[in-house]
């Protein structure tokens, strides 16, 4: 979230699309009500399905799902079109005036720099025109043909309302109606949120779907205000906080990023993500890139990170690839991988095509589950009759399931939606045997560092020369690792404008990701979390929950980050002068000397707003960009491309040619694509989701859970359930191209038929939340049905969209 | 149960005056369903079973959302669900929360039979105690709402507390807590009607022209309220009764059962009795429903029971100083 | 009328008459009958944790059996929200409210376990066999495949043939550790609940 929850009761008008907040994050969803009963705010649901957001919502507008793009870009043409824009904002805050390379084109719904064999682009042309000064040429009057406000003009003409309704199914008139209110945001004393989760990001356009989102937000001047923002709501726990610590195939923690294999000099590393200001007197924060990075190395490494050895820079794996989960599935079943570890995570629920996951699981040699619950993944080798069809004898693989602690038996921090580093209490021992992650991970750690010690093997330096200072070795303590990775001194820190002043002594605490040093004298595990274990002590663990400006910012309340920031982009609240747009609702107001107010400003806190440094400084540009150069695979611009299994045969915005129908920059895997089903086999477009009685695939082992939904159910409109006479309580066969699902049928009319391209579509609505394991009766891993293939950015499975047919049995 | 526990103004079967000098001068407790802000989560569910410790059976789906299915001895509330397309076309999901609704007037307590079974706190709080209750169904018979429940383990009647063990301390009910969106409020009765008529203005601001308070007189108001977005038409929220009363027969039950006539009336009244504890009131016709309402009437309501010095009767927990 | 049996009959008016015949004799029965239920809380010990669900984070507060004194094993026997929390300010979602019997569910697992290559069951193992074991496998499995550099030459440490996913609900200190680990090994076929 750029904002956070308690900051959506400050909305004028709440927009829930691509997520179901009501039910996924009912008590963030409160922050909605209090909007509405105390602001006046009106909400809109845009959604497939009529769900419990949209019961209480001002207006709902049915959408088929997979076309968020062009019913977004729709909404950016009317705001575009009828004026509603907030103008001040855009001009000072964002790349209008940029002006945009000559040869960069887009034609028949594909950008330059095609190339259909490899399925991806050559981005070279989606930049900026460049002056001799080196920074980016503009033009302020925005006329300039190929300024980023023409580009972006003429890019979304084609979404009219005629061609939301024939694409999307919303009727003309209710769109209409949502624009109208979303407009109405475009004063500067009015703000909209944009409420949103998997529903955008599960498709394989999602991270364009969440941009195009945030580029109707940026027109409306709503980002970075008390009220807006773009506020991704995150479906589990720590999440934000896994996230934050990078614990993905291809980065370092604060969004660092792990090396490309071609980077093999150190310098180069960093300088090509330091980045350099694109126009005059910006700050671009990633400067300060080297300064995280070695610190991070220093916490990792300690001594053995020295500058001769560039920070230990050759312990770091480089990669060729991305190994996201689905690229790492697609080894596993092609039996390139030995051994894998679950922790707290079950794959064999969570990821897309269970037969594939199984295949996978079963060519492995040794698996290992640390979990405190008895997941299907720790038993896939098991069966359980047409729920998990599968003959033990024949799988070869050493499964070990270690039991570990929940989370009312350990202290740490977990990281909200809203940014914020939560401290928690152990209430209670862990049942029987069972381990904390800790005590499993460290002494794992030390025994493989004990058998290199002794035995040597390959490349031992990083296994062997790992920092480990913990007072138990094999049981490091969560105080100890909060404070590493927020950070301390390893020498005196002086400060930069007076060397002989030192800020911080040799073995402090660090106060803020300022004072970390590029020269091995500070240690940090995560620069975004620095200052949260501070000279002060734990500021996580903070309760004190006044609100003295009676916005919702609670400053003292634990810590969030970046710096304590609680709005990010704050400086975007004020106009260019530094005074509030809105007074009602002011997070920060430049005061003559100094930036001040209900939040800590997101801007150099005393630079002059008369020197003209913008309010986005960790963009190189100082402004938001609408056009995203070369950032995203398909695009500078979010375009509408179908779900890779769609009732459709060609885009209509792109008909020319039937590469556009789906993503033409999406990886897909051969055996992935041969799995899709075409739609004269499967008719019926699927979508599955949350309910808010359950947790994923957790709650399903807690009895009061299991009791509010006890039996797994799909949902289905009276149009298909007429056609194929199927009554509530029947019991009915869901099948896809890769499997088949049996569920008890909910008939309903929150599930219409909505005309694609005039052609009726059913939708198919499939909650997620049953298994083999459990309380709930037995029932079918709803991932059984879905397609393998990712977001063209982020990998993330297209569990939204795809294609089945309804059978009653 | 002893009388003074709680301030007891009402008590099952009971002759014994209660003291009668304590009342609620803060007023009575009541909480208020907002549906309009519902969505239907059932957290409150889930509160009350955890609180109350119950465990409801795992069911199965019968096609609905609605699970548990129905009211048990083990589910105090639970969700209705109904899907109503509006004059406008615009489809609405109409969520209610079922339960207790704490008749200020209880028609449980004056059906019951067993002595102490049913109580009525001078909070305004219906109560059960299970350890008197004979399992005879009665209070279901004598609720208008439908909503005791007679569990086949122990053949004793259950239903929502509204947690007068956390009341009792200055809590609120579990379901109250819980409830994420502030669709159920909990104060004293007065701050609840406040509450709702600015929920109300709300709701006609949104076009809502017909929201309103439930509140029904019929049983002399409620310590359980609804805001409804469709006051004028109670029905569509999965059947909530437009105008309920304490059937008329149990009027005429606690009319005639002085003690000293009970022996010769037994046989006909407890037959009629009977034939509408098997079919329910929704078959007696209005003829009947217009007699019952005048045997009432005939009788005066405050000293239904006819006990002398049944100062219980006399307390009304709504009326405040 | 035609539908009551003798039996269901007498049943009803037996049961009647007994409660009026008490009512009769003016017998208020005051001793030996329960209170107002017990408030459950009233001494037990308060831990304030997150709700491990969502990531709207709400505040919970646990309720547990015992004072921490010595010889008292904390259990925890209720939960619900914490007012004081700026988000949830006490409220709780259907999750959350249950969360009771996610720490008791009979599902928690309680003892390391192993299932061996082809068999249909798990057998129990110690934690010193368990880890022993994996550690084993793992260095066995890094030294045979590990990548240091590519046939071009190019320096990459990597160790491609094991992966691993890391939790979704754990702490930022056991993620942190996790990576620190797992970067450490030359791991690349990692991930997170976040991708999904």
């Amino acid at each position: 979230m750029t904002n956070h929850w308690v900051d959506i009761k400050n909305a004028d008008v709440v927009l829930i699309m691509g997520g179901n907040a009501a039910e996924a994050h009912p008590c963030g969803f409160k922050w909605v009500t209090e909007a509405k009963a105390h602001n006046k705010a009106r909400l809109i649901v845009v959604d497939p399905r009529f769900t419990r957001s949209a019961s209480v919502a001002d207006v709902y507008a049915p959408i088929r799902t997979g076309t968020d793009i062009a019913f977004l870009g729709g909404v950016i043409k009317y705001l575009l079109t009828e004026d509603k824009i907030q103008h001040e904002y855009v001009r000072s805050y964002t790349d209008l005036s940029f002006i945009v390379r000559e040869d960069f084109a887009f034609t028949d719904g594909l950008y330059s720099g095609y190339n259909p064999e490899k399925r991806s682009y050559d981005k070279s042309t989606w930049d900026y025109e460049f002056g001799h000064d080196g920074y980016v040429k503009t033009d302020p009057t925005l006329e300039h043909p190929r300024c980023v406000y023409q580009l972006m003009k003429r890019h979304y003409a084609r979404y009219t309302p005629e061609m939301v309704e024939r694409v999307c199914g919303t009727p003309k008139e209710k769109f209409l109606q949502v624009c109208e209110i979303i407009g109405s945001t475009a004063p500067p004393n009015r703000a909209m949120t944009v409420m949103y989760a998997l529903g955008w990001t599960q498709h394989s356009v999602g991270t364009q779907m969440i941009r195009a989102g945030a580029m109707m937000q940026l027109l409306l001047g709503n980002i970075g205000v008390s009220g807006g923002g773009m506020n991704a709501l995150r479906g589990h726990s720590n999440i934000q906080g896994l996230t934050d610590l990078g614990l993905m195939s291809n980065l370092l923690t604060g969004y660092l990023t792990l090396p490309g294999e071609k980077e093999q000099e150190y310098d180069k590393y960093i300088a090509a993500r330091a980045f350099k200001p694109l126009r005059p007197n910006q700050l671009s924060y990633w400067q300060n890139y080297n300064k995280f990075h070695v610190s991070l190395m220093k916490a990792w490494w300690g001594d053995a990170a020295t500058r001769e050895n560039n920070w230990a820079y050759d312990y770091l794996p480089k990669l060729d690839k991305g190994y996201d989960m689905l690229q790492t599935f697609e080894l596993m079943s092609q039996g390139k991988m030995n051994g894998f570890i679950c922790q707290g995570f079950n794959p064999l629920a969570a990821a897309p095509n269970k037969a594939k996951m199984t295949g996978g699981l079963a060519k492995l040699k040794f698996l290992v589950i640390m979990d405190p619950l008895a997941t299907e993944t720790s038993e896939f080798w098991r069966n359980y009759g047409e729920h998990n069809d599968v003959d033990p004898s024949k799988i070869q693989t050493e499964v070990f399931r270690l039991p570990t602690s929940c989370f009312a038996e350990e202290d740490g921090a977990l990281v909200n939606s809203g940014r914020w580093l939560q401290w928690h209490w152990k209430g209670a021992e862990p049942p029987g045997e069972a381990r904390t992650d800790l005590e499993i991970m460290g002494e794992l750690f030390t025994r493989l560092r004990a058998l290199y010690k002794s035995d040597g093997g390959a490349f031992p330096d990083p296994i062997v020369n790992l920092y480990w200072p913990y007072a138990v070795a094999k049981s490091p303590s969560p105080e100890e690792l909060a404070k590493e990775y927020s950070g301390r001194a390893l020498q005196d820190v002086t400060d930069p404008k007076n060397p002989t002043q030192v800020i911080r002594k040799a073995g402090e605490q660090l106060a803020g990701f300022a004072e970390l040093r590029d020269d091995g004298s500070t240690l940090s595990g995560c620069w975004l979390y620095c200052g949260a274990w501070g000279p002060n002590g734990n500021l996580m663990a903070r309760r004190d929950n006044s609100d003295p400006t009676g916005i919702g910012q609670t400053l003292n309340w634990a810590y969030s980050w970046p710096a304590n920031r609680r709005v990010m982009y704050n400086r975007a609240s004020c106009d260019p002068s530094g005074k509030p747009f809105n007074p009602d609702r002011k997070l920060i107001a430049w005061n003559g000397t100094a930036w001040t107010g209900a939040d800590v400003p997101d801007y150099k806190a005393d630079e002059d707003p008369a020197l003209g440094m913008g309010p986005f400084i960790m963009n190189a540009e100082g402004v938001a960009r609408f056009f995203g150069r070369g950032n995203l695979a398909e695009g500078p611009f979010p375009e509408h491309y179908e779900p890779f299994e769609s009732p459709l045969a060609r885009n209509p915005l792109s008909p020319a040619q039937e590469q556009t129908l789906s993503n033409p920059a999406a990886r897909v895997f051969k055996d992935d694509r041969a799995a899709f089903g075409k739609v004269a086999e499967f008719p019926h477009v699927a979508t599955t989701y949350r309910l808010t009685e359950h947790f994923h695939y957790w709650t399903k082992h807690v009895r009061l859970n299991a009791i509010l939904q006890p039996e797994q159910f799909v949902e289905i409109g009276e149009g298909l359930a007429k056609e194929f006479g199927i009554a509530s309580g029947d019991r009915v066969k869901v099948s896809s191209n890769r499997g088949f699902i049996k569920a008890v049928a909910v008939v309903t009319k929150r599930l219409r038929t909505l005309p694609a391209d005039g052609k009726p579509v059913h939708t198919v609505g499939i909650p997620i939340h049953w298994g083999f394991t459990g309380l709930a009766k037995p029932g079918f891993l709803a991932n059984t049905l879905t397609p393998v293939v990712g977001d063209g950015n982020s990998q993330t499975p297209e569990f939204k969209s795809f294609l089945v047919k309804v059978e009653k049995l | 149960m002893a009388l003074q526990s709680l301030d007891i103004v009402r008590r099952s079967a009971t002759t014994t005056a209660p003291p009668g000098v304590r009342e609620s001068y803060a007023g009575t407790v009541a909480k208020l369903i907002d549906t309009t802000k519902c969505i239907g989560c059932k957290a409150c569910q889930v509160a009350c079973m955890e609180w109350n410790d119950l465990r409801d059976e795992i069911g199965t789906n019968v096609g609905v959302y609605d699970n548990p299915p129905d009211l048990t001895e083990a589910s105090w509330t639970v969700m209705r669900f109904a899907e109503y397309e509006n004059p406008k076309g615009d489809l609405e999901w109409l969520i209610r929360k079922d339960g207790c609704m704490h008749c200020a007037d209880p028609g449980c307590l004056k059906a019951c039979p067993a002595p102490g079974a049913i109580v009525q706190y001078s909070n305004g709080i219906v109560d059960f105690h299970e350890e008197n209750c004979i399992g005879c169904g009665y209070c279901i018979t004598g609720c208008p709402f439908n909503i005791p429940r007679i569990s086949k383990r122990d053949h004793k009647a259950y239903k929502c507390t509204l947690c007068s063990d956390r009341v009792a301390v200055g809590l609120e009910p579990a379901c109250i807590k819980a409830c994420p969106t502030g669709a159920l409020v909990f104060g004293t009765k007065e701050d609840m009607k406040l509450h709702a008529a600015e929920r109300v203005a709300d709701l006609k601001s949104r076009g809502f022209e017909q929201a309103g308070l439930y509140d029904p007189p019929g049983v002399g108001g409620t310590h359980v309220m609804y805001v409804l977005h469709h006051a004028d038409q109670p029905q569509l929220y999965a059947g909530l009764a437009p105008d309920p009363h304490i059937s008329a027969l149990v009027g005429l039950w606690k009319g005639v059962s002085k003690p000293i006539a009970l022996a010769a009336m037994a046989f006909t009244v407890l037959a009629g009795f009977f034939h509408f504890v098997r079919v329910g009131r929704k078959e007696i016709d209005e003829r009947d429903e217009a007699a019952g309402r005048q045997a009432l009437e005939g009788a005066p309501q405050r000293s239904a029971p006819q006990r002398p010095g049944s100062a219980p009767e006399t307390r009304n927990p709504d009326k405040r100083p | 009328m035609a539908d009551v049996t003798r039996r269901e009959f007498l049943k009803v008016t037996g049961a009647s008459l007994a409660g009026s015949s008490l009512v009769l004799l003016g017998f208020s029965p005051t001793a030996a009958l329960a209170e107002v239920r017990e408030f459950k809380l009233a001494r037990a010990t308060e831990t304030r944790n997150t709700c491990p669900y969502c990531a709207v984070a709400c505040g919970v507060l646990m309720y547990s059996l015992g004072d921490r004194s010595k010889n008292a094993r904390s259990s925890i026997f209720h939960i619900e929200g914490d007012p004081d929390h700026p988000v949830n300010r006490g409220t709780l979602c259907p999750k959350g409210a249950a969360l009771i019997d996610f720490i008791h569910s009979p599902s928690r697992l309680t003892r390391p376990e192993y299932r061996a290559p082809g068999s249909d069951k798990w057998q129990p193992i110690s934690w010193d066999e368990a880890l022993g074991r994996i550690a084993k496998l793992m260095k066995e499995d890094r030294d045979a495949n590990f990548v240091a550099r590519t046939p071009e030459g190019l320096s990459v440490n990597r160790w491609l043939t094991t992966g691993m996913l890391a939790a979704s609900a754990s702490s930022n200190e056991v993620g942190y550790l996790t990576h620190k680990v797992i970067r450490s090994l030359g791991i690349l076929s990692f991930d997170n609940q976040a991708r999904v």
